[in-house]
């Protein structure tokens, strides 16, 4: 049974707090690129220095949707699968280390030439631009991290079976490994295309690149990609808030039913990314929106299961009506709220993506600024609002401190100010988008076309959004030194709940990892072998490489 | 594994949804047509200026009130850049680029596909209504990007 009180033991502490801290950097750059560029869009500001847009939007994808995610993730999944399948040995420790140092020479290599202006190619990097080969090997690094750090938890993983026969794996524990399960199968077709493809293009051995192969190998990793990034939120969703609001986990086994299907459905989709591009059949590009639509499924599961827990322990506590249990749930505590707001904020985006992911409707929003503002709502909003809540405590737990009530107060403020930014910038990005308006643009009337003057008041509207998120990161980030540095000594809870009825024999079934990984791969192969082989046996003349900015 | 009531109605209302959402997409798309745009020619980038009907870009008339339009796409231009079309015209347009990859947008309408070197990408548009529209690169192609622009005019 998992003790209260049970402590990530220290050394593992300080291989956690390393990764957050270098994702906490990553927020304070990147967050900051990210004012820059509204500003910038709204017409009413220059960059300074000759500082070209597209290096700051290029910096601010980076380090926000690969670095702060990826060093998160990984710091907040050693400590959850340390905390509960206990200390890990030196050898899986030390490996911890040597892939969290591969990670951070890999940004600190890509973040070197991107800002001397040598990789301007936004963090697609899309094939014929061409960046200098030293940001493809930065970003190959931290690939090769993640992959030392990911293999790391799956031998502490594979000790604690071996230690607890029949017996079945933590949830946490299980959720990490799903996820790292989930980042090595897809990043294989991110590493393909850098390896084989670019890295040899950019340093000159060849000299022309298959262009759809090469983003065909990117959307294969990139909307999984999005998944590695909603899963640890979700394991914070089905295992700690539980604990925070004083409740159970709804259904075990269904928690890890849901992760499973998030392994089946996350891949063989990235087509939904392609719908516009020549090149790709309609038929396969149906055969993955198909395949796309799947993920509603262990939504729908998890939606169920955050709603069923805040009502069964509001009831518990002597709710009545229908609603009575709202106001149960413990409105002041950052460690709830936090995520409370991601999960609203999650329908519209949630819905959003349907949207994109649906043929005709995409023809309308496709590459226009209301994209941007999905995936504002679903990871800078729902994700990035869960790891500060998850922060909250995680922090002060390997720090050895406690959050004070003025500390708490202040997220709560921080909630609110992001929430508040967030409406209006992913708001106006929307209707932008609607009206056409593209995204990954710098500012521009099109040769003061009428049309593209209608967009400025929705891009003013996107700057005021941004200036008060950008205040929002200035929060979170006090209030993250003062737990990792200034709050008071102390003992933090790292809370993990238990299930209402525990279902051992169901979730053991689900440590059936040969079984997962086959139906994964055999997915894949159905989705993308046909169109890819004719991607080949069709392929026009290749690409030489252009510098355009 | 057990599941509560609520949730096998909740998950059974909610997947009902999704095969719904999936036969209006797939009938549309296959019954009726609307598919995105998905040409599957191919074309040598650096050959575009002497690969019909690239050699000579612009409107070519194909039938009554039928038309072509192809317009190559490079950094940092749509050449041409300026259109008159006739209102009503049923109008096909092929792309291509030359260099890196682009997108194609006429703002307000439903014309949006991606351009990439080595394929060609075709889209069809009947022009109900007189006015201008905005032609505009939708995929980040370098410095310019945001400086590449053109203009539809629909006339009487």
């Amino acid at each position: 049974m998992m003790n209260e009180t049970v402590k990530v033991d220290r050394r593992d502490a300080k291989l956690a707090l390393a990764h957050i801290y270098v994702a906490f950097i990553a927020l304070a750059l990147g967050g900051l690129a990210g004012l820059l560029q509204t500003l910038v869009r709204s017409g009413k500001f220059q960059l300074p220095a000759g500082i070209s847009y597209y290096t700051i939007l290029t910096t601010h994808g980076v380090l926000l949707g690969l670095v702060l995610t990826t060093f998160f993730i990984i710091g907040f999944q050693f400590a959850a699968v340390s905390r509960t399948s206990g200390t890990f040995s030196n050898r899986v420790r030390f490996w911890g280390w040597v892939g969290f140092w591969t990670m951070t020479i890999g940004t600190a290599t890509t973040a070197f030439f991107i800002l001397t202006g040598q990789a301007s190619v936004l963090y697609t990097f899309y094939a014929p631009l061409q960046a200098h080969a030293g940001f493809y090997l930065g970003l190959t690094l931290v690939v090769v991290g993640s992959w030392i750090s990911g293999f790391a938890t799956f031998v502490h993983y594979a000790r604690w079976k071996k230690e607890h026969p029949g017996k079945a794996s933590p949830l946490l524990t299980f959720m990490a490994v799903t996820n790292m399960v989930l980042w090595l199968v897809c990043t294989l077709g991110v590493a393909a295309t850098v390896l084989i493809q670019l890295l040899p293009w950019s340093l000159g051995i060849v000299d022309r690149v298959n262009v759809l192969v090469s983003r065909t190998l990117f959307w294969y990793f990139g909307h999984p990609l999005v998944y590695f990034w909603l899963l640890p939120a979700y394991m914070v969703w089905y295992a700690v808030i539980p604990k925070v609001i004083g409740g159970k986990i709804f259904s075990d086994s269904l928690a890890r039913l849901a992760f499973i299907l998030f392994l089946f459905f996350s891949i063989p989709v990235g087509f939904h990314h392609q719908l516009l591009e020549p090149g790709i059949t309609p038929f396969w590009k149906y055969v993955q929106v198909v395949l796309t639509f799947m993920v509603v499924i262990p939504s729908l599961m998890t939606a169920f299961a955050m709603f069923a827990t805040f009502e069964a322990y509001g009831r518990s506590k002597g709710a009545t009506g229908l609603f009575g249990w709202l106001r149960k749930l413990p409105w002041g505590d950052a460690r709830f709220f936090a995520p409370f707001v991601g999960m609203l904020f999650f329908i519209p985006a949630g819905a959003g993506g349907i949207i994109n992911a649906s043929h005709q409707m995409d023809q309308v929003v496709h590459n226009t600024i209301w994209v941007t503002g999905h995936f504002h709502l679903t990871v800078a909003t729902t994700v990035v609002l869960t790891f500060f809540g998850a922060a909250y405590w995680l922090v002060p737990h390997l720090s050895g401190r406690v959050m004070t009530k003025a500390m708490n107060r202040l997220a709560i403020i921080q909630t609110v100010v992001w929430a508040v930014g967030m409406s209006f910038m992913s708001g106006s990005m929307h209707f932008a988008g609607l009206l056409g308006a593209p995204r990954r643009s710098a500012f521009s009337t099109y040769g003061n076309s009428p049309q593209a003057l209608e967009w400025i008041p929705y891009q003013i509207a996107q700057a005021v959004g941004g200036t008060i998120l950008f205040i929002g990161i200035i929060l979170v980030l006090v209030i993250i030194t003062n737990l990792a540095f200034f709050a008071p000594k102390g003992e933090t809870e790292f809370p993990v709940a238990e299930a209402a009825e525990p279902q051992e024999r169901a979730a053991l079934a689900m440590d059936n990892w040969k079984l997962w990984i086959g139906i994964t791969i055999a997915l894949i192969l159905i989705a993308y072998t046909v169109p890819f082989i004719d991607m080949i046996q069709n392929a026009p003349p290749g690409s030489k490489g252009y510098k355009l900015w | 594994m057990h599941m509560h009531k609520y949730e096998k109605i909740w998950l059974t209302f909610g997947i009902a949804c999704l095969f719904v959402f999936l036969t209006v997409i797939g009938v549309s798309a296959f019954a009726e047509g609307k598919q995105p745009p998905s040409c599957l020619t191919t074309i040598d980038p650096e050959k575009v200026d002497q690969t019909p009907p690239f050699n000579k870009p612009g409107l070519v008339k194909t039938g009554d009130n039928e038309y072509q339009l192809n317009i190559v796409v490079s950094a940092f231009a749509f050449t041409p850049n300026q259109i008159e079309i006739p209102k009503g015209a049923k109008v096909t347009i092929n792309v291509t680029s030359k260099d890196v990859i682009h997108g194609f947008e006429v703002a307000g309408t439903n014309i949006n596909m991606m351009v990439e070197p080595g394929y060609i990408n075709t889209i069809t548009k009947t022009f109900n209504q007189t006015g201008e529209y905005t032609i505009l690169c939708n995929e980040y192609c370098g410095a310019g990007h945001h400086m590449m622009t053109g203009r539809i005019k629909v006339v009487e």
